[in-house]
């Protein structure tokens, strides 16, 4: 600021001046980089031309198919009439508002554990309220709701469902599972590590393969569990055996001389874990933890194979739809932004929380 | 022989009695005998790999015994988890390296093992906690955190904390090791207020000043035994073990 304040011209704002000196000195600095400069602005100006040209220029915005026959660019008149299709799937029309409010119950849910002032057991138990309500506004049953059958869930809605609890839960499972495979009791070590290897040694699509054509097998006759719930399960396990594995990494950083620390203060083991380990090993570990919850986000399109009909299943079938063949570039684009921004949002997120905690214990 | 004295008719607080230990196999103790009296002040000297660090820390069960006996308050230390717990309880210890949690406050450094160990209440361990950082003289960090303070500093925090746990015992394991030489007197200035107040303290520790000045008894361990041990006036003026007569004077020489 005082530099800028200092060379400042009569006729140019400090923040004008100051980004034009910044251009100077790394873009122009040298005839090279000038060269070089100008050639990268042409390439990403050609890139933007074509791809602004498509999307807004020549494209058709109207509601009616019959404007896109005359448009050179994208017709998103297939996203105005598809859009209610991604978001819910098969969900009955009339009942739409329901995975709506399911869907604002679930983001605002994430949004507001988001804030590190609300982290208490308390927030635990308002999740485990939530996912109940949550599942009774879609399933029905009560207070006179229509029954869905989870076979009719889809879209978006069953995308954020499988997604959110499949974070909610994959979490503590993965943390029970890494102290389990530190534990000195043999019997609890050995069976963490099982679990944690077979769940990681094999893909998820075998994993959902297994819970919805293997299972059954070999549940008693007349017994059935919903396939929607068995696929959840599938998620939960195979990340949290992932997951337990970056946590028990964030465990092994942590210096040997805190847990005698801890000892000779006479903590008992759980004590020493929750109050001296764990917080500092999360903390580690918070980068690889949102990896793993980003790449579960987009692991739920697997469902697909089982049957299950999520947000990309949708898209699909939307494009199989013989009158829209042609569109199925602007289907996807559309939903490749709709995944970009919830896992962007939970990148930034991690990068934020890793700095405030950073922050808050040091200079 | 006056400190003698005093200490003649006080009640042992720990006793070790022919103690081994192996690390693999490597016979790191040897026959430990060891009988401390409360309120002894007790240093351990010797060369590194000596075993001294070893013969505090298997005192509160960071590290196991293979053979021997250790009593503390008349309580066995052993495998029985309850025993060791208690044991815990009374006998704190100090690092060489702090060992401070970071992710805490220095008062909730302070104040996290009296109100989850001791059931103390919030209030009264906040106060306990202030008590004892105003005698380190160091009130003022109370909330910051332990990267935010000087090594000497958080040194006089982990002082701090232990002795918030009211300890009978404290073990210092080099304590002043890791610190620039313009911070170790501030450090020992505490340990030496602590001994003139009567705390039992077993210190391991190369400042031969500190020795001289309040311990009871000089104890010099070489190749994982007791070698000597003697009050500071006859172990620093005239010892007897050729060892020890070596390494007081590679220590004091220069």
């Amino acid at each position: 600021m005082t530099e800028a304040t200092n060379r400042a011209r009569p006729l140019t704002g400090p923040v004008l001046n100051r980004s034009l000196r910044w251009m100077k000195e790394n873009l122009f600095s040298t005839p090279l980089n000038t060269i070089i400069t100008l050639f990268c602005i042409y390439v990403i100006w050609s890139l933007l031309d074509v791809l602004v040209s498509w999307a807004v220029i020549n494209a058709s915005f109207g509601a009616a198919k019959e404007a896109c026959e005359t448009a050179t660019g994208a017709c998103w008149a297939y996203v105005h009439d598809m859009w209610r299709f991604l978001l819910f799937g098969t969900f009955p029309a009339d009942q739409h508002w329901r995975p709506l409010v399911a869907m604002i119950m679930l983001t605002s849910g994430m949004l507001l554990s988001m804030n590190r002032r609300f982290w208490s057991p308390w927030l635990a138990v308002a999740w485990i309220a939530g996912f109940v309500a949550v599942y009774f506004i879609l399933a029905g049953g009560i207070f006179g709701l229509s029954v869905v059958r989870t076979a009719q869930w889809g879209g978006l809605t069953l995308t954020l469902v499988l997604a959110v609890v499949g974070i909610a839960f994959a979490a503590p499972l993965a943390l029970m599972l890494a102290l389990g495979r530190r534990s000195d009791m043999p019997l609890i070590k050995v069976v963490c590590i099982v679990i944690i290897e077979v769940f990681r040694g094999v893909p998820l699509i075998s994993v959902l393969f297994m819970a919805s054509v293997m299972f059954p097998l070999f549940l008693p006759e007349g017994v059935s569990i919903d396939v929607l719930l068995r696929a959840q399960i599938g998620i939960i396990f195979f990340q949290a055996a992932y997951l337990a594995e970056v946590f028990r990494g964030g465990m092994q950083a942590i210096p040997k001389g805190q847990y005698e620390a801890a000892d000779s203060l006479g903590l008992n083991y759980w004590l020493k874990t929750f109050k001296i380990i764990l917080p500092q090993a999360l903390r580690l570990v918070i980068p690889p933890t949102m990896s793993t919850f980003i790449s579960l986000f987009k692991d739920t399109s697997l469902v697909v194979i089982i049957g299950l009909f999520d947000l990309l299943a949708a898209t699909r079938a939307a494009v199989n739809d013989p009158m829209w063949r042609q569109q199925f570039i602007e289907a996807y684009l559309f939903i490749a932004l709709i995944y970009f921004c919830f896992c962007f949002f939970m990148s930034r997120y991690s990068a934020y929380l890793d700095n405030d905690l950073k922050k808050s214990t040091s200079h | 022989m006056t400190e003698q004295n005093r200490l003649a008719d006080r009640e042992s607080v720990i006793q070790v009695e022919k103690m081994n230990k192996w690390f693999g196999d490597f016979h790191v103790l040897t026959d430990i005998q060891l009988d401390v009296k409360q309120g002894e002040r007790i240093v351990i000297c010797g060369p590194s790999g000596s075993g001294k660090s070893t013969l505090i820390r298997c005192l509160n069960r960071l590290e196991e015994h293979q053979e021997g006996h250790i009593t503390v308050n008349g309580i066995e230390l052993g495998d029985n988890v309850k025993n060791i717990e208690v044991i815990r309880k009374d006998v704190c210890m100090v690092f060489q390296h702090f060992n401070l949690f970071p992710h805490l406050s220095v008062l909730d450094n302070l104040t996290l093992a009296p109100m989850f160990v001791l059931k103390q209440p919030k209030r009264e361990a906040e106060a306990t906690a202030m008590k004892f950082l105003e005698r380190v003289k160091i009130a003022e960090q109370a909330n910051k955190y332990p990267g935010q303070l000087s090594g000497g500093q958080q040194q006089r925090v982990a002082i701090a904390r232990s002795l918030c746990m009211n300890p009978k015992v404290m073990l210092f394991d080099e304590p002043t090791s890791a610190l620039d030489p313009e911070m170790i007197k501030e450090v020992l200035d505490v340990m030496i207020e602590l001994a003139e107040e009567g705390m039992t303290m077993l210190c391991v520790t190369h400042e031969m000043g500190f020795a001289k000045q309040v311990a009871d008894r000089v104890i010099f361990m070489d190749a994982g035994q007791i070698v000597e041990e003697n009050e500071p006036n006859e172990f620093f003026n005239n010892p007897q073990n050729d060892r020890t007569k070596l390494f007081l004077s590679q220590i004091l020489g220069h």
